[in-house]
């Protein structure tokens, strides 16, 4: 911390180094986007043509039973207050319970974040290994077999219904082939056998070294998860093309060509070390997807993530699990953001 | 490159080696069920009130007397031995079976049941008013159920009739729970409500395993159950809301039923190895009905003439085939007092001829309420085309079940498209939805089809009804019901269509699976694996 004269007036200014300027601004912003985010996701959930009261009572229900349930959920209350209410409770980690399970929101996001989590990393896992390298190849053979094929597999990937293609890989691979497991994180002969510790079961099975529950965790995930990475490689494909191509059309690749560079030292340490911050980006972009949660996999595959809890939990008005699953993946665009800002700086110089 | 590949080859291939076949039958001590089991909101039986949580409560609690697995359309002693009622039909002693304990070990006592009702109606949750009916309320609860020894003496408060009472004693929140055990899991003054929504606290054949919400539900067998343990160890209930993926894990043996498949999938099993689909009529009755607060809605020409512009038995025999019969009285077939007359066809000429003499201008327009699942959409879809024969012309308005039982409630629908199952098996609980209406105000709130679409019956349809609810003759009694059905039939703004039917799809060898005709009537008991 260093003192500064202010202009002889005999008192000293404390100015403050850089970094905690910086995390001062980071944090404010993130606490003004969520407050935002929060704010339009209570009005959304408020203006919505559905009673909340209804979905806890039950259309049944006597008027006595009703007007308690409503007094309880402080629907008597100005709107303004309401969310007052909740913004206090969050800023204690109170997210309110579930109007649909009548238990903790914070328990029901710590129970299918994980499952999101482990399916999310795995199918970006998958869209990075095989779309970066597809990417880059069929730049480099532009218009050859392979670009083809690259090509071909990323309009597929975006033009083909996701719910479709899911059925169709439980029908071959699990239905007919018997390759993968079914429906559900794990067989029903191994639903808690291992002790959870963090949610994730591959991660918790190993730590267990319980390998048989290892294994029938991951024929479970696999199809759902290369399903997902599909998607996401038709995308990070596509992308790293277009990005490799500026690249090699650009003077400089011709200069280390014409010096007698290798061609994969052209492509790998020249072109595709300056598209590394863009591809940053659009990893980033695609796992920040993945992690919302992806409705149509979950509900196809039977996996309860976040996506068909915040869903369910939308069309039925349940507007504590609502708020508190968009704080998670409000919470999972801000820290991707921040995390891809550090990559930056590590990979692009002039960022630093 | 060679390597490389022969690596990638042997990689490759130990890969698939690693995961595949991985499925086989189920143990044979284990049912595995795959069903859609997302609509539970609370599993203690003082609240629980949806179709899933019907059937966990109906496996792991017992009532004094109950339509039991072994015969589901006759009311026989659970809990209770057998009953007395007294000469001025007031009162009702109950003698409590020796030697039932709960899922604890603890001793079934008098005032466990004493304390289980004064819980319901205290907690006043959402099926409490199934025992509030009887005149109960948290102040004389104590008062109007009292336990000496092992007897317990039920006291009510109006003209009901016998049946009537032991009918409201057998439903879902008249479930007897461990007062002990609850009370000590009691925090913040919840009579334990929280602490029942993740144990369960019974004397039934199952105690509850393992409960993640929409994820899975398992029950462990009660070796000590009253009428002897169940054979199967444990039921697990795998959550999956997806009919097609239910298929595929019945038929490779990774499941033993699957229990929500829709026609076209039940009929792709047909010819499939070692499956077979059980069919069980439901209690539910489906129908049309009209708003009396639309103005063009409230010609009685206009709702006679639209119980002919249904294609009942077109729609029955296509898209409906095997969920839904023709049923066109308010008390669904297979229950005694149930009218089973189905007058009406589809005849739009005679529609169109009702509407003429009556001098109904045509078309009329009207928008109609549907929950947006697949057999309700396509089910309007056919009454929209059906319906616009004879001059009526129907906008389909879809929503999720929420927002259509929102503007239901809030009586600002025009038609509605809904369904109906019984809260109790009496006849007065279908009757009283569609056949009586104390108040007709907008601020006398009943959850019935009559006050809901604004709909006050003529005064002797009403009386009448209030009458069938306090006849000690059961013959006449049901007479009576009969009656309040052929009326409503001719004078009521619904038009009755159909009966639901379940289908349960299963592995040959699981037997003894019994499935009544409302979720409380869904046991696990019998089941048996050959």
């Amino acid at each position: 911390m260093a003192l500064t004269e202010d202009g002889g007036k005999g008192r000293a200014r404390v100015s403050l180094p850089p970094w905690i300027k910086t995390t001062a601004l980071t944090l404010g912003s993130i606490a003004v986007t969520m407050l935002g985010l929060l704010f339009v996701t209570f009005i959304i959930g408020r203006v919505m043509p559905i009673d909340p009261v209804l979905a806890i009572v039950g259309e049944r229900a006597s008027q006595s039973t009703y007007d308690a349930v409503f007094l309880e959920l402080g629907l008597d209350k100005p709107l303004v207050v309401q969310f007052g209410y909740y913004i206090w409770d969050v800023l204690h980690l109170d997210f309110g319970t579930s109007l649909l399970n009548a238990r903790p929101v914070s328990e029901d996001i710590a129970r299918v974040f994980p499952a999101t989590l482990e399916l999310a990393t795995l199918g970006i896992f998958i869209g990075i290994v095989i779309g970066v390298p597809l990417g880059v190849v069929a730049a480099a053979r532009k218009g050859s077999w392979i670009d083809q094929v690259a090509r071909v597999l990323a309009l597929v990937g975006y033009s083909m219904p996701i719910f479709w293609l899911g059925l169709m890989g439980l029908l071959v691979f699990y239905g007919i082939l018997g390759w993968v497991g079914g429906p559900g994180r794990v067989g029903i002969f191994y639903v808690d056998v291992v002790p959870s510790v963090t949610g994730l079961i591959l991660v918790d099975a190993a730590l267990d070294g319980n390998w048989d529950v290892f294994k029938d965790a991951f024929s479970h995930i696999i199809l759902p998860a290369s399903l997902l990475g599909y998607f996401s490689l038709a995308y990070i494909s596509r992308m790293t093309r277009s990005f490799m191509l500026e690249q090699l059309s650009a003077e400089y690749i011709t200069t280390a060509r014409v010096k007698g560079m290798s061609e994969w030292d052209v492509i790998w340490k020249h072109a595709f070390k300056n598209i590394r911050v863009q591809l940053i980006t659009v990893i980033a972009l695609s796992y920040a997807n993945l992690l919302e949660g992806s409705v149509l996999t979950e509900i196809i595959f039977s996996w309860p993530g976040i996506g068909s809890y915040i869903t369910t939990a939308l069309l039925s008005a349940d507007m504590n699990a609502v708020l508190g699953g968009t704080v998670v993946v409000g919470l999972i665009f801000i820290l991707l953001n921040i995390f891809s800002d550090l990559l930056y700086k590590i990979f692009d110089p002039r960022a630093k | 490159m060679y390597h490389f590949r022969k690596v990638l080859f042997a990689g490759v291939s130990a890969s698939a080696l690693a995961i595949m076949p991985l499925y086989a039958d189920t143990p044979d001590n284990i049912l595995v069920v795959a069903q859609n089991i997302d609509d539970i909101v609370t599993i203690d039986p003082a609240s629980a009130y949806e179709f899933s949580s019907g059937e966990y409560v109906a496996n792991t609690y017992d009532t004094l007397v109950r339509y039991d697995a072994a015969d589901t359309t006759v009311l026989a002693p659970a809990l209770a031995t057998d009953w007395q009622i007294d000469a001025q039909n007031k009162t009702v002693t109950f003698t409590l079976r020796e030697g039932v304990a709960f899922h604890s070990g603890n001793p079934l006592r008098a005032e466990d049941v004493v304390g289980s009702w004064k819980r319901v109606v205290t907690l006043e949750k959402a099926p409490s008013f199934i025992l509030t009916q009887l005149g109960w309320t948290p102040d004389n609860i104590e008062q109007m159920v009292t336990a000496n020894g092992d007897t317990v003496t039920v006291r009510y408060d109006g003209d009901f009739a016998p049946s009537f009472v032991l009918n409201v004693l057998a439903a879902r929140p008249a479930s007897i729970v461990d007062m002990e055990t609850v009370m000590a899991n009691e925090v913040d003054g919840d009579m334990g409500h929280a602490w029942m929504n993740k144990n369960s606290a019974g004397t039934g054949p199952f105690s509850l395993g393992t409960y993640r919400p929409a994820d899975i539900l398992s029950l462990d067998a009660n070796p000590d159950y009253y009428q002897g343990g169940p054979a199967m160890d444990r039921v697990v209930i795998q959550h999956n809301p997806e009919g097609a993926t239910q298929r595929l894990q019945l038929e490779a043996g990774d499941i033993d039923m699957a229990k929500n498949l829709d026609p076209g999938q039940i009929a792709g099993l047909e010819g499939a190895d070692g499956v077979r689909v059980e069919t069980y009529p439901q209690a539910a009755v489906h129908w049309v009905s009209f708003n009396q607060k639309t103005e063009s809605l409230t010609d009685p020409a206009v709702w006679e003439a639209a119980r002919y512009l249904v294609d009942y038995e077109g729609m029955a025999d296509g898209m409906l085939k095997g969920q839904m019969k023709v049923h066109q009285a308010f008390w669904p077939d297979g229950f005694p007092g149930a009218l089973t007359d189905t007058p009406f066809i589809y005849n739009p000429e005679k529609a169109k001829q009702i509407l003429a003499d009556a001098g109904v201008e045509t078309p009329i327009n009207v928008t109609m309420d549907v929950i947006s699942a697949p057999t309700f959409v396509e089910m309007a879809q056919a009454l929209q085309a059906s319906f616009a024969e004879g001059g009526i012309n129907l906008e389909i308005v879809a929503g999720t079940g929420a927002q259509v039982i929102t503007k239901y409630r809030a009586r600002t629908h025009e038609a509605m498209m809904l369904y109906w199952g019984p809260d109790f098996m009496d006849p007065h609980s279908n009757a009283k939805a569609f056949a009586y209406n104390a108040d007709n105000s907008d601020d006398k709130y009943a959850s019935t089809t009559t006050w809901r679409n604004a709909w006050m019956p003529p005064a002797e349809m009403n009386e009448k009804t209030m009458a069938a609810l306090a006849e000690q003759d059961a013959d006449k009694r049901l007479d009576m019901y009969l009656e309040l059905q052929a009326e409503t039939q001719a004078e009521a703004p619904f038009v009755i269509m159909f009966q639901a039917i379940k289908q349960v799809a299963m592995r040959d060898n699981v037997d003894g699976f019994v499935n009544g005709a409302t979720s409380d009537y869904v046991f696990y008991r019998l089941v048996e694996k050959e």
